[in-house]
C-alpha cells in the first residue's frame, strides 16, 4: 500500500505564508495590486530560496485591506471559499475586477474553515456529475492556478457497503458516474481493507462491510489554504475583501433592481450583488424581499489527537453514518450529521456524534482508545432536493449561490466558476443552468439527498 | 440535546423521544387558488429566520402527538410550547433577548458571545 503524495508536509504551512508552487516553477515575483501599492510576491522556489537566504523578511501581505469604495460592478456576500472563488474568476475570465467580497466576520471563518475538506465529484444524476466534477478538474490544476499550495491530496474516497440496499445503491451511482465520464469503481471487501489497511472487514460487526465504490481522484484539501489562496489571488487582482464588515441589508432602486448593500461600514453601491452566505443565505435573502426553499441547520464535526500517518483515504459509510480521513498534522478529522432541527447555534448535540465515533470505533478498531481533541459545528443551508442553487432571482441584478447543505467544500472551484459567469454573463453557465431556484416550482428537482454522506 | 417539553403528557423529556417536523403555522392553499405557485411556496419556502421560529413537534417516542414549539435559532432556547391548533403565542422577533440578529457587533453584556446563557435563565438546552 502507497499512501498518495501529500502536499505541504514541509510543514511550513500552517503560518499561511508558505507554499511554493507544487511543481516549482520559478516565476517573475511580483504583482502589483491596484489600489494599495502594495507588492505581493508570487512564490516559487527561486523566492522561497531568497527568503530563507534573508531571515524571511521580504514576504509582504498576502492580500489587501482597502477601505471601501462608494460603489462596485459587482459585491460578493460573503468571503468563504464559494465567494472568493466568484470573484477571483470574474476577475480572471470576464475581466472584472471593480468588486468587494464583503465578510461580516474573518475570511474563511464560517463553514469553510469549519468542514471536512472532502472533494469527490461521485454523485448520480447527470447535472450534478457535471458539476462537481467540474470542481474536481479545477482542484487537480488549482495550486499552480492560484500560485498558493491548496494541498489537494487525491488520496481517494471509499465509500462502504454494509448490506445488499446500500451495495445496489453504490453500484448504481458507480455506473451512472462512469456513463458520466467520472472515475468510480467497486471494490470487494477484500480489496477495500487492501485500499484502506486499518478497516475492520471482519464479518462479527453489527454491520460489516460487504463491498466499497471508490473514486480514486477523490480525496482532501486544506480548507484555510482554499480561502487564503484564492484571497490573495483575487487580492493581486485588484479584488477588495472588507473582513469585518456586516451586510445589514439590500438596497433596491424604483424599478426593483439592486442598487446595492447597506453595511456596517456605510452604503456601497454595486449594479450586481452575489449573495455567497452558506447558513446565512435565508437571512440575507430575505433582505431584497426574496423568500428562499432552504433550512439552516447544525453540522458538526470533530477532530481527534494527532498521530503519525496511519489512514490513507477517506472512508465514509451512509448507513452507519460515519465518514473519516487524516489531515495531514495527523488527525482524524471525522464528520458527525446534522441535528434534526433547524439552528443558527453553530453547535450541535453530543449525542450525534456520540452516534458517529460509535461507528468510527466499530469500523476501525484500532481507533477506539483515541481522545477526541475539538468539536465544532457549523450551519449549513440545507434544499428541499439537497443540491445547491446557482441562480438568477427575482430581483433583477441579484444573484445567489447556496444550498451546498452538508458538501460545498468539495465544489468551491467549481462552483464560483459557474458563479461568475451566471453574475458576469446574466445567463446561467450551461453547468449550473439546471441548478435554478425556480426548480422548486416548476418541480425539476435534482434530487440528490443519497449522494450525502451524512444524514440530513 | 434539547430538553422539550410536551403540552400534552405535560413533562419534559428528552430530544431523542420527539421528531422535529418542520415549520409550523404553514397553511395548505385552498384548491381554488394559483395552483402551482402557491403549493410550492407551501411546500418548500421556509421563513428559516434568525431569532424567534415557530415549530412543529411529535413526541413520536411519547404520546405520538404533534404540537408546536417557539424557540430562539441562535440560542436554541425555548420560549414557548402550545397544543396544535393554538394560536401563535405573541413573542417579539428577538424572542424578548436582544440577540444581534445578524450575529455580529456587539452584543449586550448579558448575552454570550455566541447567545447562549442569556440571562442566566434555563436555557432549554
Amino acid at each position: 500500500m502507497t499512501i498518495p503524495a501529500r502536499h505541504g508536509e514541509c510543514g511550513h504551512c500552517s503560518s499561511g505564508q508558505g507554499g511554493a508552487t507544487p511543481d516549482g516553477r520559478t516565476v517573475s515575483s511580483i504583482v502589483r495590486h491596484s489600489d494599495a501599492g502594495r507588492i505581493m510576491r508570487r512564490f516559487s522556489a527561486f523566492a522561497l530560496a531568497r527568503e530563507a537566504m534573508r531571515g524571511h523578511s521580504g514576504w509582504t501581505e498576502q492580500w489587501a485591506s482597502p477601505e471601501p469604495r462608494k460603489t462596485y460592478d459587482v459585491v460578493i456576500v460573503g468571503a468563504g471559499g464559494h465567494g472568493l472563488a466568484t470573484a477571483y474568476y470574474l476577475a480572471k475570465e470576464h475581466g472584472i475586477t471593480d468588486i468587494a467580497v464583503i465578510e461580516k466576520g474573518w475570511l474563511g471563518g464560517g463553514n469553510t474553515g469549519r468542514n471536512t475538506t472532502i472533494i469527490r465529484s461521485n454523485y448520480l444524476y447527470d447535472e450534478s456529475a457535471a458539476l462537481y466534477d467540474h470542481a474536481v478538474s479545477l482542484w487537480e490544476g488549482l495550486s499552480q492556478d492560484l500560485n498558493y499550495n491548496v494541498m489537494f491530496s487525491p488520496r481517494g474516497v471509499l465509500m462502504l457497503s454494509h448490506n445488499e440496499h446500500d451495495r445496489q445503491g453504490a453500484q448504481r451511482h458507480i455506473h451512472a458516474n462512469r456513463l458520466n465520464g467520472v472515475d468510480n469503481e467497486w471494490l470487494t471487501p477484500d480489496e477495500c481493507k487492501a485500499y484502506c489497511p486499518p478497516l475492520n472487514i471482519s464479518a462479527n460487526t453489527r454491520y460489516p462491510v460487504i463491498g466499497g465504490a471508490l473514486q480514486r481522484r477523490g480525496g482532501t484539501a486544506r480548507h484555510d489554504a482554499v480561502a487564503w489562496g484564492y484571497a490573495r489571488a483575487a487580492s493581486a487582482r485588484g479584488v477588495h475583501v472588507l473582513q469585518n464588515t456586516t451586510v445589514t441589508g439590500i438596497r433596491r432602486s424604483a424599478d426593483g433592481r439592486v442598487a446595492g448593500v447597506e453595511t456596517s461600514r456605510g452604503f456601497i453601491g454595486a449594479r450586481k450583488v452575489g449573495v455567497v452566505a452558506a447558513g446565512n443565505t435565508s437571512v440575507v435573502m430575505d433582505m431584497a424581499g426574496v423568500r428562499m426553499p432552504i433550512e439552516s441547520y447544525p453540522l458538526q464535526a470533530v477532530v481527534s489527537e494527532p498521530v503519525k500517518p496511519c489512514f490513507p483515504c477517506v472512508v465514509m459509510s451512509n448507513t452507519v453514518h460515519a465518514y473519516v480521513s487524516q489531515s495531514d498534522k495527523g488527525e482524524l478529522v471525522i464528520g458527525a450529521g446534522t441535528d434534526q432541527y433547524p439552528s443558527y447555534s453553530q453547535t450541535g448535540s453530543l449525542s450525534i456524534f456520540n452516534h458517529t465515533l460509535d461507528a468510527i470505533a466499530e469500523m476501525f478498531p484500532i481507533f477506539r482508545r483515541m481522545r477526541m481533541l475539538r468539536t465544532w459545528g457549523g450551519i449549513v443551508d440545507v434544499t428541499p432536493d439537497r443540491s445547491p442553487i446557482l441562480s438568477k432571482t427575482p430581483v433583477p441584478g441579484l444573484y445567489v449561490n447556496c444550498g451546498w447543505g452538508t458538501g460545498g467544500f468539495k465544489a468551491t472551484p467549481g462552483s464560483g466558476h459557474v458563479f461568475a459567469h451566471t453574475i458576469a454573463r446574466d445567463e446561467p453557465h450551461p453547468i449550473n443552468a439546471a441548478f435554478s431556484l425556480d426548480r422548486f416550482e416548476t418541480g425539476r428537482f435534482i434530487d440528490e439527498a443519497a449522494a450525502a454522506a451524512v444524514a440530513h | 440535546m434539547l430538553l422539550i417539553h410536551c403540552p400534552y403528557c405535560e413533562d419534559e423529556r428528552p430530544e431523542p423521544e420527539f421528531r422535529h417536523a418542520g415549520e409550523a403555522h404553514i397553511a395548505r392553499p385552498s384548491a381554488e387558488l394559483d395552483a402551482g405557485r402557491a403549493v410550492a411556496e407551501s411546500l418548500y419556502l421556509r421563513t428559516n429566520t434568525r431569532g424567534v421560529v415557530f415549530e412543529r413537534w411529535r413526541h413520536v417516542h411519547g404520546c405520538g402527538r404533534f404540537f408546536n414549539a417557539a424557540r430562539h435559532s441562535v440560542s436554541d432556547r425555548f420560549l414557548a410550547f402550545y397544543k396544535a391548533g393554538e394560536p401563535k403565542p405573541d413573542i417579539a422577533a428577538d424572542g424578548g433577548l436582544a440577540l444581534d440578529p445578524l450575529g455580529a457587533g456587539a452584543t449586550p453584556a448579558t448575552v454570550g458571545a455566541d447567545g447562549r446563557n442569556v440571562d442566566g435563565g434555563e436555557t432549554g438546552r
